[in-house]
């Protein structure tokens, strides 16, 4: 198990990281928002009415969730590799790969919340009044 | 003078060497002098600075409107201005202070700033910011102006249809708005493009991510938001001038239209745009705050955080502005729940700042004071932001001047103040004086007392009823005394404004100051208070994120030439390109030199604009073409240049190209840029499209005839072939194989036509009459613009076959092939979705 880990470790801190994979998270909220607001915009239009747990959207919720979190332990780990002397911000390879991932992390975060937020109305409201 | 073989800090200790590459220097950024071709001048410092002084020059204007307004009501039935007049004067407050001064006073600010803060000799393309600011002049002053001949839009700043789309109940002022704006619009696409190149490729050597100045990285995000956010505006601009001059009824109900996707694209666009114009002010007290704290900015990663957190949350709110048009509550509580979720990074921001400050030794500077006081008055109207989030609460402040005092104090606070901080910071940068911290820091609390005495009691008006947009109100109210202390509140704070006009008024006759004054550390404080044109001496290898503190000797370094770049050997003004993550060397870029094509440019698409504003299409259409025959010669005598030689020595032993295509160039990169703008309006023509399939029980109407499958389907075929046309052709091409891709070249060219003919035809030979239903509006607007693109398409392949039979283009050097198949990507996907949707989609809604 522990050698599993140390084996997923290493192959997760030798992915390549970018500024496109540091946007992954927010896209990911993106995503699930507009799919969120198009998915009550339909319903209330074209059928009037919204279940009040609809697999669906709960479906959709948790997968954006899935990879919102998959994002940040990702970032986590690449976040704390073994890297330069504290506080990390010189001009080396490892310390703007720290960066990159610890800007991630923040961001899925951040995303995290978000779509908690996004999810919850659904909770409260029932109907497209 | 003989230029030395290789640039090689090995010769920088002698002085008589180091004197002669100045020389060079000198000579080839020569400013052009003479009282016209002065203006025809491309370097940012000076376009930066002639931009600013007009943004500025517009806020002044825009603040006079404000004044007249509020002497209007300070007491009330007060008879100085008309109705009329009264709602010229609130139209164009808003709409100058927006799209005249806050975004544009962002791009000038970083024209001037980015190529300091990134030690570049400039931007990656110059000429476009000359153009860039070309264009927001004329359009500026044909908005502002218009004021003067009493034509000047009065339908709001957000100009709600149906009250502006129909000509009978709003004047030429709502296409003035519309069209003059439309104008600025692209010149702000433009900055966009040149701002995102410009932090992503011409950053210095060893500068990776995360050294990037923060400033850098606001400007980035914000340059992306613009990208987004502008488009879906521009898509409005279309359908709504469409809907004025040709009568076809986007927006009008009786005839299938809705009111609602207007305010969709206008708030789609303008909620984005309150970011846009408060990302950059407080970037520059992520500037300014470590320099008066004296220490390293904490939490770099969490500014990331907090500038891209808010960049993508700020796209999730628009319907915020909306709550009160009775849309299902659901929908609302998710804009609901974005708009709070955005106090998160806002306030992260916030607190990074004061953390530095507290765990700094403060040096309380006039521009701190700025910075300080504008968070506290930024943080009220944030809060009251939160409350207005709230839906209910939101029905209940709607429309009054409770709204009106949040959002002025969100844009005073989160906006102007932080100009005003950062210009009592750069000035010294920029002119090499001081301003007078004296009449600053008086200055400043007259605006502080100002700005709160005038729009404090407005929340209060506010919630007592007082409505927005209201020429007078009665006495019964009992809110004169309210709008009195609001009205001495506006001209306190307009004379604190005056105040800050008079210290620059001052500035020329004061001596100039010591180089760095703030002792900052970082790069943009090389300036020079007898600055050069050239920008930076040499290019340095950056270290550090605060590299004037932190590396040894680096000033004289740069001065010396000891860095990358120190000379001009052969007579042309280069900056060096890097990789965008790790920023290592990979070109020297051939920048553009003072050109009167630019500003030829602008006016020809002004004119476009301009004239078609009064209805005088054939001249409009003249001026079309000219615009067409500027733009391609631009590109002809200025892009894609293939070089002398292939590579150039750049100092310290390394030596990089002369020339780039494809992924790695600047021009690519520009490309690719550009067509995410474009193809993000053409999502909001789409998003019109279903948006008026979800309202309408029945859509396509049932006896609607076209356009069929078949016309679609042909045009997608067509295009699909023309841009595997120009796929391979590029990949034969750079195998050597020219003949074969002039052929593929020419049969594109054909495809593309062919393309345009067969998208027009579906609408047209079915019949759809744009005039009689929406329906037929919408699909003749997507046909229209995707033959629209196609004839752009056809041009450009056109112009890269011309450019390869003149032998500006070659195997090795094929930037132009490698660009325009960019462009080709973004129609294919143009195309398909465009033909998918009018011809395929009503078989599948049936």
């Amino acid at each position: 198990m522990r050698r599993w880990r140390q084996r997923a470790h290493r192959k997760v801190r030798g992915l390549s990281v970018t500024l496109w994979t540091l946007i992954v998270p927010p896209t990911t909220w993106a995503g699930h928002f507009l799919f969120s607001y198009l998915w009550a915009a339909l319903m209330c239009a074209k059928v009037g009415e919204f279940a009040r747990f609809p697999t669906l959207f709960a479906v959709g919720t948790v997968v954006a969730l899935v990879i919102i979190l998959a994002a940040g332990r990702i970032a986590q780990i690449q976040a704390h590799m073994e890297g330069d002397a504290a506080p990390h911000d010189s001009g080396t390879e490892i310390d703007r790969l720290r960066f990159l991932a610890m800007a991630t992390l923040l961001l899925a975060g951040l995303s995290f919340i978000g779509v908690i937020f996004t999810a919850l109305p659904v909770l409260f409201l029932t109907d497209c009044r | 003078m003989t230029a030395p073989a290789a640039a090689d800090h090995l010769d920088q200790n002698d002085p008589a060497i180091r004197a002669a590459q100045e020389a060079r220097l000198r000579e080839v950024w020569k400013p052009p002098s003479g009282w016209f071709f002065r203006w025809t001048d491309v370097n940012n410092n000076r376009v930066g600075v002639w931009y600013t002084l007009t943004a500025f020059a517009f806020m002044l204007f825009a603040g006079v409107l404000a004044l007249v307004m509020r002497a209007q009501l300070a007491v009330p039935e007060n008879d100085l201005v008309s109705a009329n007049t009264f709602n010229q004067l609130f139209t164009l407050h808003g709409s100058m202070m927006m799209f005249l001064f806050a975004v544009p006073m962002f791009e000038a600010v970083s024209i001037i700033l980015l190529p300091q803060l990134l030690g570049a000799r400039d931007l990656p393309f110059p000429r476009l910011s000359a153009f860039g600011y070309w264009s927001f002049l004329i359009g500026g002053v044909f908005v502002g102006g218009s004021i003067f001949f009493n034509a000047a839009p009065d339908g709001g700043w957000f100009m709600y249809p149906p009250l502006t789309t129909r000509t009978d109940l709003s004047g030429l002022g709502a296409d003035i708005w519309m069209l003059g704006l439309s104008f600025i619009e692209v010149s702000s696409v433009a900055a966009a493009v040149e701002l995102i190149v410009g932090v992503l490729k011409c950053r210095p050597p060893g500068m990776r991510l995360n050294l990037m100045p923060l400033y850098a990285w606001y400007i980035l995000v914000v340059a992306v938001m613009i990208l987004f956010a502008f488009p879906p505006l521009i898509a409005g601009d279309v359908l709504f001038e469409m809907e004025r001059l040709l009568g076809w009824p986007f927006f009008d109900a009786a005839r299938g239209g809705d009111p609602l996707l207007w305010q969709h694209l206008f708030w789609i666009f303008g909620h984005p745009e309150v970011y846009i114009v408060f990302l950059p002010s407080i970037a520059l007290f992520a500037m300014l705050i470590p320099t008066f704290a004296q220490r390293h900015l904490l939490g770099y990663p969490w500014i990331v955080l907090a500038a891209v957190g808010t960049a993508f949350l700020s796209f999730g709110l628009w319907v915020h502005h909306m709550f009160a048009t009775g849309l299902p509550k659901i929908s609302l509580a998710f804009f609901s729940a974005a708009s709070e979720a955005v106090a998160i990074p806002t306030g992260i921001q916030i607190f990074v700042f004061i953390a530095t400050l507290w765990a700094g030794r403060v040096v309380w500077s006039t521009p701190l004071l700025y910075a300080v006081g504008s968070l506290a008055i930024f943080t009220i109207g944030g809060l009251t932001g939160v409350m207005v989030a709230v839906a209910p609460f939101d029905w209940q402040a709607h429309d009054t001047y409770f709204i009106v005092a949040h959002l002025h104090y969100v844009l005073i606070g989160g906006t102007l103040l932080p100009l005003f901080g950062g210009l009592y910071y750069y000035w010294p940068l920029v002119t090499g004086k001081k301003l007078s911290d004296r009449i600053g820091r008086i200055a400043f609390w007259v605006m502080f007392a100002g700005a709160n005495l005038a729009f404090f009691p407005m929340h209060l008006s506010g919630l007592a009823g007082m409505p927005r947009r209201v020429f007078t109100y009665p006495a019964e109210l009992g809110l004169g005394g309210l709008n009195m202390a609001s009205t001495i509140g506006a001209y306190l704070f307009a004379g604190g404004v005056l105040l800050v006009v008079i210290d620059l008024a001052l500035s020329p006759a004061r001596p100039k100051g010591p180089r760095n004054p703030w002792n900052a550390g970082t790069l943009e404080w090389l300036a020079h208070p007898e600055d050069e044109s050239w920008g930076i001496r040499s290019v340095p290898l950056i270290e550090s994120r605060y590299p004037i503190w932190d590396q040894k000797d680096f000033v004289a370094k740069v001065d010396e030439g000891r860095f990358f770049l120190p000379d001009a050997e052969e007579g042309r003004r280069e900056t060096i390109v890097t990789s965008v993550l790790d920023a290592r060397p990979i070109q020297v870029a051939r920048l553009g030199t003072p050109s009167v094509i630019p500003m030829l440019t602008a006016i020809a698409l002004g004119s476009v604009f301009i004239l078609t504003t009064y209805h005088l299409y054939w001249l409009a259409l003249a001026g079309g073409v000219a615009t067409l025959a500027c733009v391609l010669t631009w590109l002809w005598t200025g892009t894609a240049e293939i070089p002398e030689k292939p590579c150039k020595a750049i100092g310290r032993g390394l030596t990089v190209p002369l020339y780039l295509s494809g992924p790695s160039a600047s021009g690519w990169w520009a490309m690719f840029i550009t067509m995410l703008a474009d193809a993000t309006a053409f999502s909001g023509l789409v998003f019109g499209y279903y948006f008026y399939w979800t309202i309408h029980p029945d859509f396509p109407p049932p006896d609607a005839a076209g356009p069929g499958v078949f016309w679609p389907v042909a045009a997608i075929g067509l295009t699909v072939a023309s841009w595997g046309a120009t796929v391979v052709a590029r990949e034969v091409h750079a195998r050597g194989g020219v003949a074969v891709a002039r052929a593929l070249l020419r049969f594109g060219v054909m495809a593309t036509l062919a393309s345009l003919a067969a998208g027009l035809a579906g609408p047209w030979t079915t019949g759809l009459d744009p005039n009689s239903h929406v329906y037929p509006a919408i699909v003749w607007v997507l046909a229209i613009w995707t033959a629209a693109h196609a004839g752009i398409g056809a041009i450009c392949q056109s112009y890269t076959l011309a450019r390869s039979l003149a032998g500006r283009m070659t195997p090795e050097y094929d930037a132009d092939l490698r660009n325009i198949t960019v462009y080709m990507h973004f129609l294919a996907l143009t195309a398909l979705v465009a033909y998918c949707t009018i011809g395929l989609f009503p078989e599948v809604a049936s």
